[in-house]
């Protein structure tokens, strides 16, 4: 991948959850290993698609990219500066740089703040401007996610879910950042309200130059919105390449899977439904070798012995498969 | 359920620590010399010197402290000067009527307000509910020491029916003795049996909302069969956590019951010694009463988990 | 309202949802506005005592002893003539000021250790350790030895009141706390690089609000009959202070010649308990419909 401008680098990336046991001593009995070596690049100005089912640990990604959980080791880079150990006191001001856009349209916003206070919320932190250039700069944000700026004075419960959306997304558009995490933006609302959200986001992206890693488990909205994509499955990534590669040309049989499940537009095309059997295996415990063989249709003895690597098998395809080679 | 036992059990330790030396710790919030004050305004020097050193003032802090809780585990919990006695025979003493007097009382709450709850609950918004629910919101509101004085005008006074006050002991007839309880039992419970119909009544509300009353009734049980059998049995488990409670509050409630009946127990013995300032029984009964606070919660505790078999595994 | 105002985009203009407001659903609320009416009334006697009270509340009289009441004392006289309607006007001042400076320190100590408690995960456990052995104690009991111990004052009645009720403060708080940060908002400040102090106060704060109001109401009607109790039993305000447990105290040796001492401070007691529980009651249905029926 050189020559191209990176501005996100995530090299072995780790995040283990203790889990204790017991009171007084607390005991650290095992440890959940939600993100377990994981390594990749958006480019700036890209959206890179992360994709998955619930508990893959695509969200506890998201938040340690924007540093809303310490990694237990690896390295974030952004901008080319490593932010995934620097002490809390500097992270604050590197923040401004990095901003997230919450799946909860109901929990993300403050009850008891107006749209006003929670917009302008990032400029008091960060000591942007007099209150009436606070101010202006609401309503400049406001008219920027398509909502009146006399909207500024009322409270997120005046508000459905699809406003609020937009109000989110103007609080992590305050302080001008570079790179944004949307952890699974559209998937609390309307299938009505998605289309507007995400060409909003759409629309942003290229008007501010904006960098996203848009985490989803809908394979069909990522689709539409992601340049490339990495799919995770218990806390690793199992395939990434360019979006088109990855939709009409799926290596990894647990892509397949997934792709297989959305529905199709045409009737008569009909594709192989690939079914997954058994469920997600605890990431307490993964499976010995590749994590996927003990639901994997095509599994062999080697699978189940030595884990494989995520390899290039070809302009730029990456996939972690013994089965697929070059 | 073994394991669940024994983490309670240990982790009730390092509360009773604390009890213990909070319980201690009193008599050194007192401001200037607690020698002085106990010995009395009219106390000479010497006088106020033999008090000290009676009660190991003169010793440094942790010194007095090493001692107090050498004593405890001899059970020895000090000596009252005022009384001329240890304070753990003192205790012991009026302990029996005090327990007498918060069973009874327990027992009337329980036979009053668990019915009445219930009764309001099935008869919900009606006006057997509201007048109930109104008796019972009284019943939280009143001080139970002046309830305590106006059952006396009313019973003792006014109707002659009742004696006014004083214990009668079971050995002089079982009636005699039976009536000597009977105010303060009720004037103690009342409060309680608020708490408790207000409580049965929520959670039987809660209860009776549930998809597995509705298949009950629909499935044509009578009435009296959805209550008793589905219903009860699952609105008593938060009722029992409150049990805990109130056995508690009826033990609390005896410091002052007790003096306005003038009964001997160790509410009263409590209630003289704090007036009179005699340290080592506040002390005493402190840490006793604390103590079997932190037992009978523990017992709510491992019965709750028995009875409901999920709160084990949090 | 179709202005293209975000680029390609057109502006939804769906319907503002409007709620009834808190306040509107509390004057609504008939059992809260009968505790507000019977609260106030107290309130109002506490603060205008001077001009409500007919006589002079200490000064003794020995020729009108016992009187029954009737127009000239409304509720009669004590063993030293003094007009009992003034001493309960009196009265209801000193319980009020005790209940407010009590659930004032108790809201103060209790917020902020409930806050630490539930905030910062290593505060936690010393914090409510200490909390549960204070809250092992009958209140009643821990009340009176440290009123006792600390010797008979208003102010160390408040003290002592405090001590009882800041634990049950803190642990409402911070189970309410644990619940708030974990909400997305909070998430987001962290995002946005807003300091912990400022999380703590400006969003953990007013959103755990809710059950610690309805928890101070009760603090308040505790306080009420805890501070009688302890007048009772001796270790309130000294007598000739006019506190409804010392009249109820003094009252009680004669309560076969002249019940109406005791019976007046009693109502008045009842009357502001009740107030503050229907108050806590209603303030809990509108703000805090999940709450436990009690947790005393």
């Amino acid at each position: 991948m050189t020559g191209v401008d990176n501005l996100v680098e995530v090299e072995n990336l780790v995040k283990h959850f203790p889990v204790r046991k017991g009171f007084l001593s607390s005991r650290v009995t095992g440890q959940v290993r939600a993100v377990d070596d994981i390594s990749f690049t958006v480019a700036r100005g890209e959206t890179l698609g992360l994709v998955g089912e619930s508990g893959c640990g695509k969200s506890t990604t998201g938040r340690l990219l924007i540093r809303l959980l310490d990694p237990t080791s690896g390295s974030i880079r952004l901008n080319g500066d490593d932010i995934a150990k620097i002490p809390d006191k500097e992270l604050r001001s590197r923040r401004r740089d990095v901003q997230i856009i919450f799946q909860d349209p109901f929990s993300s916003l403050n009850p008891r703040k107006t749209v006003e206070g929670i917009i302008s919320e990032p400029l008091i932190v960060h000591r942007i401007g007099t209150t009436a250039e606070r101010k202006a700069r609401v309503a400049e944000l406001l008219k920027l996610v398509g909502m009146a700026p006399d909207y500024a004075r009322r409270y997120p419960h005046e508000f459905s879910g699809g406003q609020r959306q937009r109000i989110g997304i103007a609080r992590a558009l305050a302080l001008n950042p570079k790179f944004i995490v949307c952890d699974e933006p559209v998937s609390a609302l309307d299938v009505s309200i998605q289309a507007q959200v995400i060409n909003l986001m759409r629309d942003l992206q290229r008007e501010l130059g904006l960098t996203y890693l848009f985490i989803s488990h809908n394979l069909a909205v990522v689709r539409h919105i992601a340049d490339r994509v990495a799919v995770m499955y218990l806390g690793k990534i199992v395939e990434m390449t360019d979006k088109n590669a990855l939709y009409e040309n799926p290596r990894h049989p647990y892509t397949k899977a997934l792709l297989s499940a959305i529905p199709m537009t045409n009737p008569d095309q009909r594709r192989q439904r690939v079914v997954l059997t058994g469920d997600v295996p605890s990431p307490m415990s993964p499976p010995k070798g590749c994590r996927f063989n003990t639901r994997c249709p095509v599994a062999v003895a080697s699978c189940r012995e030595i884990e494989p690597p995520l390899v290039d098998v070809g302009r730029g395809h990456q996939v972690a498969c013994h089965l697929v080679t070059p | 359920m073994g394991r669940y036992i024994i983490q309670r059990v240990l982790a009730a330790f390092p509360v009773l620590l604390i009890v213990t030396l909070i319980s201690f710790c009193i008599m050194q919030l007192v401001p200037g010399d607690p020698a002085t004050v106990m010995a009395g305004p009219q106390a000479t020097a010497a006088e106020i010197d033999r008090v000290r050193v009676q009660l190991g003032l003169d010793q440094p802090f942790l010194t007095q402290l090493g001692r107090w809780l050498w004593g405890l585990t001899q059970g020895d919990l000090g000596r009252s000067i005022l009384l001329g006695r240890n304070v753990s025979t003192a205790i012991a003493e009026r302990i029996p009527i005090t327990l007498t007097l918060a069973l009874m009382s327990f027992l009337l709450t329980l036979a009053i307000g668990i019915p009445c709850g219930i009764i309001a609950a099935l008869r919900a918004n009606t006006w057997i509910d509201q007048a109930v629910m109104t008796v019972a919101l009284i019943g939280v509101s009143l001080p139970n020491f002046w309830l305590g004085l106006m059952l006396i005008i009313f019973f003792s006074v006014i109707l002659d029916l009742m004696p006014a006050g004083g214990y009668v002991s079971i050995a002089q007839g079982v009636w005699p003795w039976f009536k000597s309880l009977l105010l303060p039992a009720l004037s103690l419970g009342l409060l309680q049996m608020g708490l408790l119909a207000r409580i049965t009544r929520s959670t039987m509300l809660e209860v009776l909302r549930q998809d597995y009353i509705r298949t009950a009734r629909a499935k044509g049980l009578p009435t009296f069969k959805v209550v008793g059998k589905h219903a009860l049995k699952n609105a008593m488990i938060p009722v029992i956590t409150v049990i805990g409670i109130i056995f508690s509050l009826l033990l609390t409630g005896s410091v002052v019951i007790e003096t306005v009946y003038s009964l001997p127990g160790l509410g009263r013995l409590l209630a003289t010694s704090i007036f009179s300032r005699d340290y080592p029984v506040i002390q005493g009964g402190l840490l006793l009463t604390a103590a079997m606070f932190v037992g009978i919660n523990l017992l709510v505790d491992v019965l709750y988990a028995f009875l409901d078999p999920r709160v084990r595994y949090d | 309202m179709t202005e293209t105002t975000a680029p390609g985009l057109v502006h939804v203009a769906a319907p503002l949802r409007k709620r009834k407001t808190t306040l509107r659903r509390l004057l609504e609320h008939r059992l809260f506005m009968t505790g507000l009416v019977l609260f106030m009334l107290m309130v109002i006697m506490a603060v205008f005592a001077d001009w409500i009270a007919t006589h002079n509340p200490v000064q003794v009289r020995a020729r009108f002893r016992f009187r029954a009441p009737g127009l000239d004392n409304f509720f009669g006289t004590d063993n030293f003539g003094r007009d009992i309607f003034t001493r309960v006007v009196y009265g209801a001042r000193l319980s009020i000021s005790i209940g407010f400076a009590t659930v004032a320190l108790t809201a103060l100590v209790g917020t902020s250790i409930g806050l630490l408690a539930g905030y910062f995960r290593k505060l936690d456990n010393i914090l409510m350790r200490f909390m549960d052995a204070l809250m092992a104690f009958p209140t009643i009991l821990l009340a009176l030895a440290l009123a006792a111990a600390l010797g008979p004052s208003a102010v160390n009645i408040v003290v002592a009141l405090s001590a009882v009720y800041i634990p049950r403060v803190a642990r409402v708080v911070r189970a309410s706390v644990l619940v708030v940060r974990e909400a997305d908002y909070v998430h987001a400040a962290h995002a946005v690089g807003a300091s912990n102090f400022r999380i703590m106060v400006e969003h953990i704060l007013p959103n755990s609000m809710a059950p610690l109001m309805v928890q101070l109401t009760f603090v308040f009607a505790y306080a009420v009959i805890a501070e009688a109790v302890l007048s009772f039993l001796g270790v309130g305000p000294p007598p000739p202070t006019p506190s409804w447990g010392n009249i109820i105290a003094e009252g009680k040796d004669y309560i076969r010649e002249a019940a109406w001492i005791t019976l007046f401070p009693g109502i008045a007691i009842a009357m502001t308990v009740l107030g503050l529980n229907l108050l806590g009651d209603g303030l809990r249905d509108v703000l805090d419909p999940r709450m436990n029926v009690d947790n005393r």
